[in-house]
């Protein structure tokens, strides 16, 4: 098992002929995950590198794929457009890879996504990576390896980081997933941690998240009621210049500044095994498994 | 991007909000023809900058006359504040002011929806007023498929007022205020203070707007506020390029892709007793120009004695980066030593074609951020 993708996953992938888009799908492909459509308007009836249909809606692709899954690598000024749109035609998990969609956009998406029950992971994430069995997004698949660790993360280069520390010192990941590091995002921290807690082939956890808001915090309360599982923890900006944040108004809604002291001392209360630097995560695993 | 008070004054103007007159002066001779124009009595004199405690670093004044205006704006416009020059100043009509309080809109990140807030306790610090005393912040999320509605407007603006008609002005205003934060675009959008004068009007008085720089694509007129000379010019060079910068007070000059990984690798220069010169995120998808403009802005900094390049190829590819690494080599020579550490997405390509360059390259990281803190220090 894993969480959230698995060899069931039959993928769209919206934004199919474009830079990235075409891309990440072949690197997909070689990965080994079902990509069953593309959508880019316009160019429905054609066959992408001779085995993928395009289609010119997600609705036409869901009804003749059964796709369950879409990848969103459309620009940012399409790409609200695109999750609406993945989430009208009934797909149940959406992973938005574009960076820089407005946050005022999401504020209307993540409603829609409510109500239809469909899960959004990002925007602006890397995706997830289940190592051997499925990939939907960026996340080099030669890094990971199959293994017992779950990795879930704010950042995208830091968590291959992480994860190559992992592979090439014997610790393998059951899947990892980038939640992306915008404001407001679909799949949080929580979501990610209750589902490596219920997955039976997770043995730990390592969560990077880093300065701003107060997921962390969040996070920590809920390793502390309701995991069994060790968990690692990391936070990124410890020497980030304070100052650059939102007028008044954003300290006084979280009721924090978001710092990355704040967020270690939430950590180590939560029992959560705190790492100072990326390469202590393989240490303090070891030391819990 | 942050917006100056006079054009977030004129947003809300053309929203409807009622904001006293004013206008803004580039010289001593045109605060005076301003404060004449506003009927030659007491004026007030703001600076325009972006930053916040004008009041108490002087740039704020009150003037009797013209004549007083003109002084204190030919004094005011010389200043710096929090190493921001003052090129503008806002000459406005000193109002009677009988009450002042606060008026904000933000996206709350757990709630995930736009929320107002408000409080009987403006004018000053607000933050301190929600430290010390929540009791006097009263918020509401509001769902963005329909909008402030027009009772909870007035329900939050009895909180700030007894008088029925002061308080059907507030929520006027803060129906408008809500319309104003999404038809620009914005991330914050406050009136500090809200004032009510002696004749029982409700005016916003001061105003902050900031706008997020992922709608400013699709809103070309706010863009074009952009006050380009209120900012750091390697700031200005490295938005131009597409590059994320933010200059700090190290010697390690750091050149990474992602935000994630760079404020990772800050975090690590410090742990092994350096301190960073920078943030510099170089992005995804970078092609070798980038890579020569990053070393451009970061060896402008005459306090950078090391370089540290730290990238883990995922879309950015290793090669791309190798090669705008000497490509700008060659195109200016570097006087501060160079640690490269690149691992990844085509990382043997990479190294080979630093190695023909003469650079060594590194694929640890640590070792990589040793090397960099070191090399600063001996330098």
């Amino acid at each position: 098992m894993s969480v959230f993708i698995d060899q069931q996953t039959r993928l769209v992938v919206q934004g199919i002929t474009g830079r990235d888009g075409s891309f990440h799908t072949r690197q997909m492909i070689g990965y080994g995950t079902k990509v069953v459509a593309g959508v880019t308007p316009g160019k429905g009836g054609q066959l992408f590198d001779g085995v993928v249909p395009v289609f010119d809606t997600v609705a036409a692709a869901v009804r003749e794929t059964e796709a369950n899954t879409s990848v969103i690598y459309v620009p940012a000024a399409v790409a609200a457009s695109a999750i609406f749109e993945a989430a009208d035609a009934g797909i149940p998990l959406i992973v938005c890879i574009t960076e820089g969609i407005p946050v005022l956009d999401m504020t209307r998406v993540l409603p829609y996504l409510h109500e239809r029950g469909a899960r959004l992971i990002g925007p602006n994430c890397p995706g997830l990576i289940s190592p051997g069995r499925s990939k939907v997004g960026i996340i080099p698949g030669n890094i990971c390896r199959p293994g017992r660790v779950g990795v879930v993360s704010r950042s995208g280069t830091l968590t291959y980081e992480i994860v190559h520390q992992l592979s090439t010192q014997g610790l393998g990941q059951s899947t990892c997933v980038g939640i992306g590091g915008d404001p407001l995002i679909g799949t949080n921290f929580i979501h990610c941690l209750s589902a490596f807690q219920a997955d039976p082939d997770t043995d730990a956890v390592v969560m990077i998240g880093e300065i701003g808001g107060i997921d962390e915090q969040h996070a920590a309360d809920f390793v502390q009621q309701a995991m069994t599982k060790p968990v690692v923890g990391f936070i990124a900006g410890q020497t980030a210049p304070p100052g650059r944040r939102m007028g008044h108004a954003g300290a006084i809604i979280s009721g924090s500044s978001g710092t990355a002291a704040e967020k270690m001392a939430a950590f180590a209360r939560a029992g959560i095994a705190v790492m100072k630097r990326p390469a202590d995560v393989v240490p303090l695993l070891k030391e819990r498994l | 991007m942050n917006l100056h008070e006079y054009q977030a004054r004129d947003i809300l103007r053309r929203h409807g909000i009622p904001v006293p007159p004013g206008e803004v002066a580039t010289t001593a001779d045109e605060a005076r023809a301003i404060a004449t124009r506003l009927g030659a009595g007491p004026v007030v004199v703001k600076a325009q900058v972006h930053a916040g405690g004008r009041g108490k670093a002087g740039g704020v004044k009150l003037a009797a006359n013209p004549a007083e205006a003109a002084a204190h704006a030919a004094k005011i416009l010389g200043m710096t504040i929090k190493g921001l020059p003052v090129r503008r100043v806002l000459v406005t009509p000193a109002a009677d002011i009988a009450s002042e309080s606060y008026v904000g809109v933000i996206v709350d990140r757990t709630s995930q929806r736009p929320v107002l807030i408000v409080s009987a306790a403006g004018g000053i610090d607000i933050e301190e007023v929600a430290a010390k005393t929540p009791e006097k912040i009263h918020r509401l999320v509001v769902d963005p498929r329909y909008g402030l509605l027009a009772h909870q407007a007035l329900g939050l603006a009895l909180q700030l007022y007894r008088d029925i008609a002061q308080a059907r002005a507030a929520a006027d205003i803060m129906q408008r205020l809500y319309a104003a934060f999404y038809a620009v675009g914005a991330s914050l959008a406050e009136i500090n203070p809200l004032v009510t004068t002696r004749e029982g009007a409700v005016a916003a008085l001061d105003a902050k707007i900031v706008v997020d720089d992922n709608e400013l694509d699709r809103h070309p007129e706010i863009a074009a506020l952009r006050d380009a000379s209120a900012e750091a010019p390697s700031e200005v060079a490295a938005r131009e390029a597409g590059l994320t910068f933010i200059k700090l007070d190290g010697a390690v000059g750091c050149c990474v892709n992602g935000a994630g990984l760079a404020m990772a690798t800050m975090d690590l220069v410090k742990y092994y007793g350096g301190e960073p010169a920078n943030f510099l995120d170089i992005g995804g998808s970078s092609n070798p120009q980038k890579v020569v403009t990053a070393l451009q802005i970061i060896t402008a900094d005459p306090s950078v004695r090391a370089i540290l390049f730290n990238i883990f190829g995922g879309i950015t590819r290793c090669d791309d980066v190798a090669n705008g690494i000497v490509q700008a080599t060659r195109q200016f020579p570097l006087k501060v030593p160079l640690v490269i550490r690149l691992t990844g997405t085509n990382e043997e390509l990479a190294v080979q074609i630093l190695t023909q360059a003469g650079f060594p390259a590194l694929t640890d990281m640590d070792e990589a951020v040793k090397q960099a803190v070191a090399k600063a220090k001996a330098a």
